[in-house]
């Protein structure tokens, strides 16, 4: 029997902002427990929330950017439960009225395109975080993420394969990275996601029963559970068992998921509109000054860069497919104006020391500037490309300046043609082999003889010049 | 005269003509409550050595003409649900044993930085939750009045302290008439502002869209002058309106103003003494110059059950936080998390209190939420319109404030139905978020004080503050004070 598979995601992302959704303490990632927070955010007796409004700004934003229309009169509700974790007991949230709705992201994959449509985006608050201490036994409650904005972006049950899955993350991701609302790092829980997923038979109309994966905080791993949910689905179905609606938690390590908690055993939230706060109004004027602030989007960047600076696709969809990567590009393109160069650069050895060094890309920290100045020095032969790898990979570690460096540790070329020639002529007359076997006609030794310059040379002469003379001697001879 | 009878503002006067020391007012003060007291239960806390600390610290203010409220160095106590910052506050509730708050509330705020000096928390029912101050796990205050009788609820304590005249004006809080009904009960002056015209941050919640902290007091200058402090903006509470503090100035001339008498509400239930003092004070309204007229407003029936819908719902996710987890009371032994909610929560809450959570659980669950919840809310609305229509034509609606004076104590504690049913007058003042003043009209056969209730339209306290000033210029009856008991004894 053969299966088709439905996925509908929920993804959350932090925001950016400086300060939390309903206080002005640092939503910093890190710090000592309970040290970011205050009694608004810890939720103590008579305190009342003000929202931020970054992050009606920030919501905004990302609903453009997503081709959602804007909710102009939206409120918050009260998500009324008991854990540790939200000391307030309610999360606010939005239910009713959410600040974005009926949107979608386009992805392409296998070469077809499909619109994933986005139901809704909200606002809301992020918990704390519950640190259990195996050795004395308990557990302790750390504040500092409790009051986090957070927006819960919500997909319709659009996806087919774990593919689609991951290209929308992916888009979504670098969408959010773009219009500056998140950092979305997964290892930080910046940007989390739970996956809802149902098989049916093929030809069989009505969806199967759904279960819901929470918090897969790597794409690897989510692509491990929708196909490990898949198979546990089509084998429960195929040994004559019922799938159950249930909420599930995904064990990447074993690979496999547990039952959390079934439909029966489904909290009742008792949403209602949070009385502390007052209606958010969002008028046309507002919506259009965000919309005209809007940075350029990653799609119509890739088409500008193809179009604009002729640059393969290939590299196009690696530069685009991250901020951070764009934000290096951009950077280096307006000291050097060498698109073709940057890009290059970018692809070779930006990329190789980071998997060198296994840093991030998002947590690459040399000054993007400083690699335009590079390509200068290339461009404008102070040092040759050989010398240029070797001061980018101490740019990389440790962010220097390449025009100073180069200066103090003597890297410049040997731009005087008659000191070269002296090397050129010595290390003729002291390879005497090597001369006669080019003359017997091998064409290969004359590479050797270049080497042998460039290694008095100490690789700081330009090869194309040692070239060129040595071919000038050899034909002396 | 003897000091403690004094007004507020009389008090503010004498210590700004250095007639008397600030510490010396404390003092009496602290001595007075300390000998009186323990005969009516008003204070939770007593902020002995805190308030004079503040005492000398407001003093030098007032020396060095940084201070120049009126009501600078004036005695004054708080009810126990405002927070203050280290110190006890307990909303009458078990599961806050020993909850000492990390900082004050903006009301009380604003009255310290005027130079009030806080004597005391005052004793309330459980989280607000009643009408008698019986549901107080301090146990019940007792009205002054007699000694048999409740004094109302759930600012009992607040009306007490000011009735029995241990501290010069007090802080309520009325989510359904907890301000006005025990004022009535007690015969002194308050007033209900406008929601929205006091900052709600750091009363500790009852109801969030109903709650509303207002001043009690001796007469309606010294009510005035309070709320002149208290109200306006606060950042901190984005429910507070954008509004300056009130700038409050009583003028006793009513001439012309119109008064709506609703007559719905004197109808069935209504005390026949309640009834003859609240329509012989209309007359009075009258002969000042006013002119007064019955008319009909519907929608009173429905007042009870949308406020009880509401007030619970809310009241339920509002008391989750009280969880044994991070403060206050924690039940001693467990097996797990859900056990710690249960015990810490089912032995920290009164029956009231329970029985209101739920009442509002019930209401927001899956299902009913539209059946009562959003019913209620569209009651809510419409009882709004009905008061807007009715201010078209009126500047003032004048009613009872309850059905009957103050009931004997144990009376309503076993039938909740009755008590909530007492709230009649009241509750759909907070409904429509309207401001409402209560001042003494009399009293019934057997001496116990009966409340005027005055309904303004929004943030006409002033106006509605004039009614009660030129009411308590033709009158004594807020004059009137009960037969104390001080002795040893309690």
């Amino acid at each position: 029997m053969e299966f088709l598979t439905t996925l509908g995601l929920e993804v959350h992302c932090e925001l950016s902002t400086k300060t939390k959704i309903f206080c002005s303490c640092s939503t910093e990632f890190g710090g000592e427990p309970n040290t970011h927070v205050c009694e608004v955010c810890t939720g103590m007796p008579g305190t009342l929330p003000v929202l931020n409004k970054q992050v009606v700004e920030y919501a905004i934003r990302a609903g453009l950017a997503t081709n959602c229309e804007i909710t102009q009169y939206n409120k918050f509700d009260r998500k009324n439960y008991f854990y540790p974790d939200l000391p307030k007991a309610y999360q606010v949230s939005q239910l009713y009225l959410p600040i974005c709705q009926n949107g979608h992201i386009d992805i392409e994959v296998n070469g077809v395109k499909k619109a994933i449509r986005i139901k809704e985006i909200h606002m809301e608050e992020d918990a704390g975080k519950l640190i259990h201490d195996e050795w004395d036994d308990v557990t302790m409650v750390d504040y500092n993420r409790c009051g986090v904005p957070l927006l819960e972006i919500v997909s319709e049950p659009d996806f087919s394969s774990g593919e689609e899955v991951i290209a929308y993350l992916t888009k979504l991701r670098s969408i959010l990275q773009f219009i500056g609302v998140s950092d979305c790092k997964m290892e930080q829980g910046s940007l989390r996601a739970d996956v809802n997923l149902s098989v049916r038979p093929v030809g069989q109309t009505e969806l199967g029963t759904r279960t819901e994966m929470k918090n897969i905080n790597s794409f690897k791993a989510i692509a491990r559970a929708i196909e490990g949910e898949r198979e546990r689905q089509i084998d429960t179905i195929l040994a004559g068992g019922k799938v159950v609606q249930e909420t599930r938690r995904w064990d990447d390590n074993k690979g496999e998921s547990y039952a959390m908690r079934s439909k029966e055993n489904a909290q009742d939230y008792r949403y209602f509109p949070e009385p502390d706060l007052v209606p958010i109004e969002i008028s046309d004027e507002w919506i259009e000054r965000v919309k005209n602030e809007l940075p350029e989007l990653p799609e119509a960047k890739r088409a500008r860069y193809i179009e604009e600076y002729k640059l393969p696709e290939y590299d196009v969809d690696i530069i685009t497919g991250s901020k951070f990567l764009v934000d290096i590009f951009e950077k280096a393109l307006e000291v050097c104006g060498e698109p073709k160069e940057v890009s290059n650069w970018i692809m070779g050895e930006v990329l190789r020391m980071a998997t060198e060094t296994a840093t991030d890309v998002d947590d690459i920290s040399f000054d993007a500037a400083n690699l335009g100045k590079l390509i200068n020095l290339v461009k404008k032969k102070v040092i040759n490309r050989g010398t240029a790898k070797e001061v980018f990979e101490k740019m990389f570690t440790d962010n220097v300046d390449p025009e100073s460096y180069v200066k103090e540790n003597g890297l410049e070329m040997m731009n005087d043609d008659g000191a070269v020639l002296a090397i050129v002529k010595s290390v003729i007359e002291n390879n005497p082999k090597a001369v006669g076997e080019f003359k017997g006609g091998s064409q290969k030794v004359k590479g050797f003889l270049v080497g042998q310059c460039m290694k008095q040379l100490k690789g700081k002469a330009d090869p194309a010049t040692v070239n060129q003379l040595i071919t000038e001697e050899l034909e002396k001879i | 005269m003897e000091l403690s009878k004094m007004t507020a503002l009389e008090i503010g006067r004498m210590i700004k003509a250095k007639e008397l020391g600030v510490v010396e007012a404390t003092k009496a003060a602290l001595e007075n409550i300390e000998k009186t007291d323990k005969h009516y239960n008003a204070f939770v806390t007593v902020c002995h050595d805190e308030a004079l600390k503040q005492a000398e610290e407001v003093q030098k203010k007032i020396d060095d003409g940084t201070l120049t409220s009126p009501l600078a160095g004036v005695p004054m106590a708080v009810k126990d649900n405002m927070c203050t910052k280290g110190i006890l506050t307990t909303c009458s509730s078990k599961i806050l044993t020993g909850f000492k708050p990390t900082y004050t509330a903006t009301a009380v705020k604003k009255l310290e930085d005027a130079g009030a000096v806080i004597l005391g928390k005052l004793n309330m029912d459980e989280f607000a939750m009643g009408s008698t101050t019986e549901t107080s796990y301090h146990g019940a205050t007792i009205n002054p009045w007699a000694e048999n009788r409740v004094p109302g609820g759930s600012s009992g304590g607040s009306a007490v302290a000011v009735a029995a005249d241990m501290a010069y004006y007090t802080l309520g809080s009325d989510t359904g008439g907890s301000i006005r009904q025990p004022c009535a009960f007690c015969g002194i002056t308050g007033i209900k502002p406008t929601y929205g015209s006091v900052s709600r941050y750091g009363l500790i919640a009852y109801a969030s869209s109903l709650d509303q902290i207002g001043p009690m007091g001796k007469n309606a200058e010294d009510v005035a002058a309070a709320l002149s402090i208290i109200s306006g903006h606060d950042p901190k509470d984005s429910t507070s309106v954008s509004n300056d503090p009130m700038k409050i100035v009583l003028n006793s001339d009513i001439k012309g103003k119109k008064i709506g008498i609703p007559r719905d509400y004197f109808g069935k239930g209504l005390d026949g003494d309640v009834k003859t003092a609240v329509l012989a004070a209309a007359e009075k309204l009258r002969a000042l110059g006013a002119e007064v007229e019955e008319f009909d407003m519907p929608s009173l029936e429905y007042a009870i059950p949308a406020y009880y819908i509401i007030a619970c719902a809310e009241a339920s996710s509002n008391l989750s936080r009280f969880d044994g987890v991070k403060y206050g009371y924690a039940t001693p032994k467990f097996e797990d998390l859900t056990d710690l909610y249960y015990k810490s929560r089912s032995e920290g809450f009164g029956t009231e209190v329970k029985r209101r959570i739920l009442i509002g659980a019930f209401v927001l669950s899956s299902g009913y939420y539209d059946a009562y919840y959003k019913k209620a809310l569209q009651v809510k609305a419409v009882i709004k319109q009905s008061f807007d229509k009715a201010f078209e034509k009126y500047d003032v609606i004048l009613s009872p404030t309850a059905p009957t004076t103050a009931l004997k104590m144990g009376e309503n504690l076993s039938d909740p139905l009755k008590m909530y049913l007492g709230d009649i007058y009241t509750v759909s003042v907070n409904l429509a978020g309207l401001p409402s003043m209560v001042v003494p009209c009399g009293f019934d056969k057997e001496g116990l004080p009966i409340g005027l209730q005055l309904i303004g339209k929004p943030f006409a306290e002033n106006e509605l503050l004039n009614f009660g000033y030129a009411y308590q210029h033709a009158t004594d009856y807020h004059t009137k004070k009960p037969v104390l008991k001080t002795g040893k004894e309690a």
